[in-house]
């Protein structure tokens, strides 16, 4: 917190309008893309707000908006609206990203499905070690909620460049380790570092 | 049309309530802790996602679609935390999952540095 | 009346993972079988607000959703903080093959 302060009071300190009441309220608020993360993250509070309320008469529409400033504001003292938090320019590959994930969770579900449903229960369960190559930790942690979210393997303990994997079937925990979830990861993680 | 799409939401809110179904089997058939997370994520995932994408069907392009839509991601995102923190916490705890091929050599990813922890 | 289909379907795996919570022989398969239960709930809220055509409902389950991580998370800290206390494992459901 007092780095973050220090930060500003360097960045900002020369400007008298900047500087003062603001500034001590939302400390490193004005610091280059800052600003981009602050705007964003009102705007898809505000959105939320606006889909939960239903109700749009002009006295609701002030409150929302000074409610999902006030909401960000108050993120932003805590240091969490940064790009770890909210990562907009992943928005875009989410596009992508997306479709393929849930085309990946079909195929794995109907392969648990047929495996619960069968009477033997043909199960072999795997604790496996796979290999993560992503470099920062959205990319990481993008890359565990992933093979959790897919049935059939669990992230069990995550480490700098690898993950622990238990999967309900040896060829699953194969097909892992193949590395193709991996790679696609890696390019949605792209160039941000 | 109207019909077509009818019958689709009908066909999706099926699989939905069959995928849930089997989830749940899955929870109650499989024998270990470990392996009971996969059948509780076939419910979070498909049988979730087919039962919103029937009801988004009936809803049409309305504010109801919306909140089905925010629905599906917020479970889409919150399921893996919670199944990852269930599975972390069980083997802190000394659950060592039944296994058939443990190809991890003793070693398990960050397991000296939660030691210290 | 497809809404009731599915609706005893949810019904049907509430049920079950009721069972689980009620069997589950560690304290980890009934946060487990908790999680589910859950999700489940939120989907019976979201077909309760179609089958009696009152959307309000769907921020109910909105809600259930949030609320489902926050206690998931919740408990799980209470006991790891309060490990030597609570016995969490079964040592006859749950073999534990000591790896040290």
């Amino acid at each position: 917190m007092t780095e973050a302060q220090g930060e500003a009071d360097a960045g900002i300190g020369s400007n008298p309008i900047l500087s003062g009441v603001w500034h001590r309220a939302l400390p490193g608020m004005f610091e280059g893309r800052q600003v981009l993360y602050f705007a964003s993250a009102v705007i898809i509070t505000y959105i939320f707000w606006l889909v939960l309320s239903g109700h749009y008469t002009p006295l609701l529409l002030v409150i929302g908006a000074v409610s999902s400033l006030l909401v960000v504001a108050l993120g932003s003292r805590m240091a969490v609206v940064d790009r770890e938090g909210h990562p907009i320019d992943l928005v875009l590959r989410a596009v992508w990203y997306w479709p393929w994930l849930l085309w990946e969770i079909v195929k794995a579900g109907i392969d648990v499905s047929r495996i619960i449903l069968s009477p033997s229960l043909p199960i072999s369960p795997t604790l496996i070690n796979v290999r993560a190559s992503q470099k920062s930790a959205v990319g990481l942690v993008t890359y565990a909620n992933s093979i959790t979210l897919t049935p059939g393997t669990v992230s069990v303990e995550v480490e700098d460049d690898e993950i622990t994997v238990h999967a309900i079937t040896y060829a699953g925990a194969q097909d892992l380790a193949k590395g193709g979830m991996d790679r696609v990861v890696s390019r949605f993680e792209g160039a941000a570092k | 049309m109207a019909q077509f799409i009818d019958i689709l939401s009908w066909a999706f809110l099926l699989a939905g309530g069959a995928f849930c179904v089997i989830g749940t089997i899955g929870l109650l058939r499989m024998p270990d802790m470990f392996t009971r997370l996969h059948g509780a994520s076939v419910v979070d995932t498909l049988g979730m996602g087919f039962i919103i994408l029937g009801l988004i069907l009936q809803a049409g392009f309305t504010l109801i679609a919306a909140k089905l839509i925010i629905i599906a991601a917020l479970i889409l995102l919150t399921t893996p935390v919670a199944t990852h923190a269930l599975a972390q916490a069980a083997l802190h705890a000394g659950i060592r999952p039944k296994l058939d091929h443990d190809e991890t050599g003793g070693h398990i990813a960050g397991e000296d540095a939660s030691s210290n922890s | 009346m497809m809404f009731f289909v599915a609706m005893i379907a949810v019904l049907i795996s509430l049920a079950l993972g009721l069972v689980r919570a009620l069997l589950g022989p560690t304290m980890f398969d009934r946060m487990l079988a908790g999680n589910t239960v859950g999700t489940l709930a939120v989907l019976a809220l979201a077909l309760i607000g179609f089958v009696t055509g009152r959307p309000d409902f769907l921020d109910l389950a909105i809600l259930y959703t949030l609320l489902n991580l926050v206690g998931t998370i919740a408990v799980l800290r209470y006991f790891k903080l309060s490990e030597p206390a609570v016995p969490v494992a079964d040592p006859v459901a749950a073999p534990v093959t000591d790896k040290e």
